[in-house]
């Protein structure tokens, strides 16, 4: 409807952490263009347009795999999001008497299912990080036992940007080859450059709809070769293969793709990673590291009045930024900057009590602004004008 | 209808994996089709990918260690 649109163009998005937005055109085209022409239900049947539907589904895995410098594209399985893909790795990878270790920056994401899987008897040890959210690699070493399967880290904090030091973990884990190390690159994919052999991940779980362009309901689990065996499937069901079997496939990708798949997101996904590929990771980082430091100098002019958490050093950051304005809580700062600013944010825990504990702001919270590659400078000045002018009313208020 | 005496499969063990094929068996200027899977070879629901009898050697050689198939057959 025009007047939904209308409301689009007033308002100035700054939640990109949450999910992306806008999407590049070719994503739209991409899955108008499934949709009208193709439509069918890939790997299902071998006519023209199924197999059409199984060629977009395998161009994916392929860009996919480019990006992320995996061999063998099959050794993605295609997800509807970061949360599956990291419930495969975790429920399926981990069994009692099994022990893992995560970081004190973890999403709910990762931190849920290992609660869950505390009680059924696996160890669980959570490594501190500063209050800035950074994670000391020695200290996972520190934490490594005997039983010790997997190590699971967020490659980037949704709460305060940090990036933590995937490759330095990776390293120090090579000498522990039966150790699974599954990264969490919701934040991250598309945004920061992953190569799973330098740095050595075996589980890489990302979604489609945050910085590769792709829409919701999108994303993947690369699996090493090999591990398929130790990581059980939580959903079974047709695959469109070894139809004359009831019992589920043990190959990748089959093995964890029960189910007629998003095929119409997968197109949009496609088109989204080809986007990441042309433009390179370098200059989608490097735009948004431009950014994120034109914030943080916005921010240190207002030092005395918002307190700014994580690294406040756009290299050691992704484009996330969380902040408290003194006197006013985040859900009111929030609803401030929507009502007179039309700039939409996230306040609150952001789904990661354990990061907001880490950084000092349980249960209150933070307002977190979270930048993409299509936020200009003057998007980024707008911001920094509305913070001043929530700082100087709230200096009025109490004069 | 065509014959397809002339003809081999390569069977695999899923889509997946047929789509990977064709794209090897294609980029080495080799002509082939995903079809059907026939019912005699296979109660399989899947596809597998036709080529040019002549060329089984060359197919072969081509997925080998690139690729895991199940068997190629003759039509």
């Amino acid at each position: 409807m025009a007047a939904e649109g209308k409301v689009v163009m007033e308002t100035l998005y700054l939640d990109n952490a949450a999910t992306s937005f806008p999407k590049p055109d070719t994503v739209i085209a991409a899955m108008i263009a499934y949709q009208q022409n193709i439509g069918a239900n890939p790997g299902r049947s071998g006519h023209g347009r199924s197999i059409e539907a199984g060629r977009i589904v395998f161009e994916t895995r392929e860009a996919l795999a480019r990006l992320f410098h995996i061999e063998d594209p099959l050794r993605i399985a295609l997800t509807k999001n970061a949360t599956e893909s990291l419930n495969i790795a975790l429920q399926g990878g981990l069994r009692p008497g099994d022990s893992v270790i995560t970081s004190g920056m973890e999403h709910n994401s990762v931190m849920r299912p290992l609660r869950v899987l505390e009680t059924r008897g696996v160890e669980l040890s959570v490594v501190p990080c500063s209050p800035r959210g950074e994670l000391e690699p020695d200290d996972v070493r520190k934490a490594l036992r005997k039983n010790t399967r997997m190590v699971v880290l967020t490659h980037a904090s949704n709460v305060t940007g940090t990036i933590l030091p995937v490759e330095a973990v990776g390293a120090l884990l090579r000498d522990r080859p039966e150790v699974m190390f599954c990264v969490d690159a919701a934040q991250t994919a598309g945004a920061l450059p992953i190569d799973v052999e330098k740095m050595r991940i075996d589980l890489l779980a990302f979604t489609g709809h945050k910085s590769l362009f792709g829409p919701q309901g999108t994303g993947g689990l690369y699996i090493r070769e090999g591990l398929e065996n130790k990581i059980s499937s939580l959903m079974m069901g047709g695959t469109g293969s070894r139809s004359e079997f009831e019992q589920q496939p043990e190959f990748m990708p089959d093995r964890y793709e029960s189910g007629t798949p998003n095929t119409i997101g997968i197109a949009g996904l496609c088109a989204g990673v080809s986007f990441v590929l042309e433009q390179t990771v370098e200059t989608l980082r490097a735009r948004e590291e431009e950014l994120t430091s034109r914030f943080l100098s916005g921010l240190r002019d207002l030092r005395n009045d918002v307190l700014v958490y994580g690294p406040q050093d756009a290299s050691r950051q992704t484009a996330v930024v969380s902040f408290n304005i003194k006197g006013v809580t985040a859900s009111d700062a929030a609803s401030y900057f929507e009502d007179n600013r039309g700039i939409l944010c996230r306040p609150g825990l952001h789904c990661a009590p354990s990061a907001h504990r880490t950084i000092g702001t349980f249960p209150q919270g933070t307002v977190r602004f979270s930048l993409g590659f299509f936020n200009t400078q003057q998007d980024v000045d707008e911001a920094c004008a509305a913070l001043r002018e929530l700082v100087k009313r709230k200096g009025n208020d109490r004069s | 209808m065509t014959t397809h005496n002339d003809c081999a499969v390569v069977l695999f063990e899923s889509v997946s994996h047929a789509l990977g094929a064709e794209k090897i068996i294609k980029g080495a200027g080799i002509n082939c089709k995903l079809i059907h899977v026939p019912r005699h070879l296979s109660s399989d629901c899947g596809i597998c990918l036709r080529f040019c009898a002549d060329d089984r050697e060359r197919v072969e050689a081509l997925l080998q260690g690139k690729l895991h198939f199940f068997e190629i057959k003759f039509l």
